[in-house]
């Protein structure tokens, strides 16, 4: 028969590739995501922006009830709602669409969501409402604004330069951070929930009833999950650059070096928020509260350049910023080792720090 | 390994306390279990069993009192005597998408053990057919068998066993029974079980420790812990027509009276039935009660944990 160390590997892959919500959340999630969100950013997007109009009581001489009936097209089969399209051939179709309704059913549909500024007239003058906070509101006063001064078109399109080539585009910032995601849940879920798991399962408590070795429980766990980790990202990897045509434009030493501590990080973390979490729903509740935070904060989706400037210096050094910023830097500004240094540092040294302290507070019963 | 074991005692638990905050779980224990000998620890949740079962596992520490298995202590022989016992916790769930073999394949693997050990186990535990099943798919019964069936892989000297028929129907209890009278007749294995099952304790064991409250109440072999007691025999009835309850008391016959409101029985704990009980019947005539359901037996485990706690074996409390 096999090893312990054997049986210890070979129990951790049947148990993950004998699960299909693991196998999904895994593999296919991360492609569906990069794949949903490439393809939406890809081409030159129509924006919709939906506008509530009130028109005053005196509608003859109506500047909104003139605009509507003379510049806008009435939408078909829907009573009162009207549609202006704004093309550009280089940025593509602007379409604005007017709910003519009185000023409680606009309020209404500000709160829903279902429009992003009212306008109404007062004594001739067109007032805008919407929450200056509301980035989109704020396109749609500019664009519809501009509009109603008449200006039939954004911009004149030979100004414009469309940014396209590789590294410059929207999935080749969305990658990198699905890949360094995709590992930190990888790593969160599959080490320190499953751990807390067999705990509350009272596993653990059996397992170590026997003359098992724990440091070859713990490496094979390790050993396991950093392949699972490698096969994710190999997967994500080739249907970005198959799909996408991604490519890593910096050093591939650098960017095994920069996965490898990432990893190493995480699984470190891991072991710590493990070590003492007696039963899975506390365990939800610390993996959530961890990786909610990191998702929002270090720029997975979109960059935290949005965030108030005090906070960014604090971003810059999340570990999930960390391991996102420089996949980025390597994919796309095609860095070498040099520049990743201080993060690969980072990364692997608060790793093994939290790993080996999470094994000296690890509870075992 | 641990060599010659001879006849010295398998366990040897001598003034064992252990607090868990304010609570005491362990207040002074003592239990000796010699070789081949099977122990029942009985007792109500919160009595103190698992916390010693556990502490004679070397899961965990007594805060004062001596342990040894097999005459050593657990510090520094961890190896040894995990090797020279087998294990069944209460309620321990393995990997559900293991199939049996894979589970036993994987204990075994601790023990170096080979193939052939698992199709042993298979057999002796009557998983064989259910051997590619994941342990998901398992009954309860089927899961407690395997679990029995991964604390014997190891061919233990000592088996330790945590409720190990907690929850299962009748005919799955018995065939667990079944599987444990083999081990003792063919093995000469030890076994500690505990247990909430009076039956299981009476069925299997050659002694019995009556826990409560952290404290052992009463040790021996059944007919010990019977003889023990001021009575081994006992009339329970109900009565219909009685205004007042009768006081059975003066009787000399009767050494002890009780009245169950929960049942609405009476019973009595008597020297001798059959002389007592045409004097009984005929005292009740009289006094114009109709006698109902009158059952005449011998004392119980069950009876005598009533009279030491004054609570029965099933009483729910906080469990430790």
């Amino acid at each position: 028969m096999r090893s312990q160390f054997w049986q210890l590997l070979s129990i951790q892959f049947k148990e993950f590739f004998r699960e299909p919500g693991a196998l999904f959340w895994s593999f296919i999630f991360p492609i569906l995501m990069s794949f949903g969100l490439g393809m939406a950013f890809k081409d030159k997007p129509e924006i919709l922006q939906h506008a509530a109009i009130v028109i005053p009581a005196n509608a003859d001489s109506s500047k909104l009830k003139n605009f509507l009936d003379l510049k806008c097209k009435k939408i078909h089969n829907k009573n009162n709602e009207y549609e202006f399209i704004l093309d550009n051939k280089k940025l593509g179709k602007t379409i604005d669409h007017f709910f003519v309704r009185t000023r409680e059913e606009s309020d209404v549909m500000i709160k829903r969501g279902q429009a992003s500024i009212i306008l109404a007239e007062n004594k001739g003058i067109v007032n805008y409402f919407f929450d200056p906070a509301n980035s989109e509101s704020r396109l749609a006063y500019l664009t519809i604004s501009g509009i109603l001064n008449g200006k039939s078109s954004i911009s004149n399109p030979d100004e414009i330069q469309t940014l396209n080539r590789k590294g410059m585009r929207y999935i080749d910032f969305l990658i990198p951070g699905l890949l360094a995601m995709g590992i930190m849940s990888s790593c969160l879920w599959g080490i320190c929930y499953s751990l807390i798991e067999k705990r509350s399962k009272k596993l653990l408590r059996r397992l170590v009833a026997t003359p098992m070795k724990k440091s070859w429980f713990m490496i094979t766990m390790f050993m396991s999950r950093f392949i699972f980790t490698l096969l994710e990202t190999l997967a994500l990897l080739v249907f970005s650059m198959l799909v996408f045509g991604v490519t890593i434009q910096g050093s591939w030493l650098a960017f095994a070096a920069i996965l490898i501590s990432g990893s190493f990080f995480f699984m470190g973390l891991s072991i710590l928020l493990a070590s003492r979490t007696a039963n899975t729903q506390v365990g939800n509740g610390l993996i959530s509260s961890i990786t909610m935070p990191l998702m929002l904060l270090s720029g997975v989706f979109f960059s935290y350049s949005n965030f108030p400037d005090f906070i960014i210096p604090v971003i810059k050094y999340l570990p999930l910023t960390l391991f996102a910023d420089s996949l980025r830097s390597i994919f796309n500004e095609g860095s070498g080792m040099n520049t990743v240094m201080l993060p690969f540092l980072i990364l692997t040294t608060t790793g093994i720090a939290a790993f080996f302290a999470g094994l000296k507070i690890y509870k075992w019963n | 390994m641990i060599s010659n074991v001879g006849n010295q005692p398998v366990v040897n638990a001598v003034n064992i306390h252990k607090s868990f905050k304010e609570v005491k779980a362990l207040d002074g224990v003592d239990l000796e279990i010699k070789p081949s000998q099977f122990t029942a620890v009985l007792g109500p949740n919160g009595a103190g069993k698992t916390t010693l079962v556990e502490i004679i596992e070397g899961i965990q520490f007594p805060d004062k009192g001596d342990i040894r298995l097999f005459g050593k202590h657990w510090k520094h022989n961890k190896d040894k005597l995990h090797h020279l016992i087998g294990i069944s916790l209460q309620e321990t769930l393995f990997e559900d998408k293991l199939t049996v073999r894979e589970t036993l394949r994987l204990f075994a693997s601790f023990y170096e053990l080979t193939e052939k050990r698992v199709d042993e186990i298979l057999d002796m535990v009557n998983l064989q057919e259910k051997h590619r099943s994941y342990v998901v798919h398992l009954s309860g019964g089927q899961r407690q068998k395997l679990a029995l069936g991964i604390a014997l892989i190891n061919n233990p000297m000592l088996l330790i066993l945590d409720e190990p028929t907690t929850g299962l129907d009748p005919t799955a209890r018995r065939e667990i029974w079944d599987i444990l009278r083999g081990l003792k007749k063919n093995q000469g294995t030890s076994m500690i079980l505990t247990t909430h099952y009076m039956e299981e304790a009476e069925s299997l064991c050659d002694q019995i420790v009556i826990m409560d409250k952290g404290k052992v109440l009463a040790r021996g072999t059944l007919d010990e812990l019977i003889s023990a007691s001021q009575t081994n025999e006992i009339i329970q009835f109900k009565l219909a027509g009685q205004k007042n309850v009768p006081d059975f008391n003066k009787f000399i016959n009767v050494k002890e009276m009780k009245y169950d409101e929960l049942t609405d029985q009476f019973i009595l704990h008597v020297a001798n039935t059959s002389e007592f009980l045409p004097i009984l019947i005929r005292y009740l005539n009289e006094a114009g009660c109709k006698v109902s359901e009158l059952r005449c037996r011998y004392v119980s485990l069950d009876d005598i944990f009533v009279q030491m706690t004054g609570r029965k074996l099933t009483d729910n409390t906080l469990g430790i």
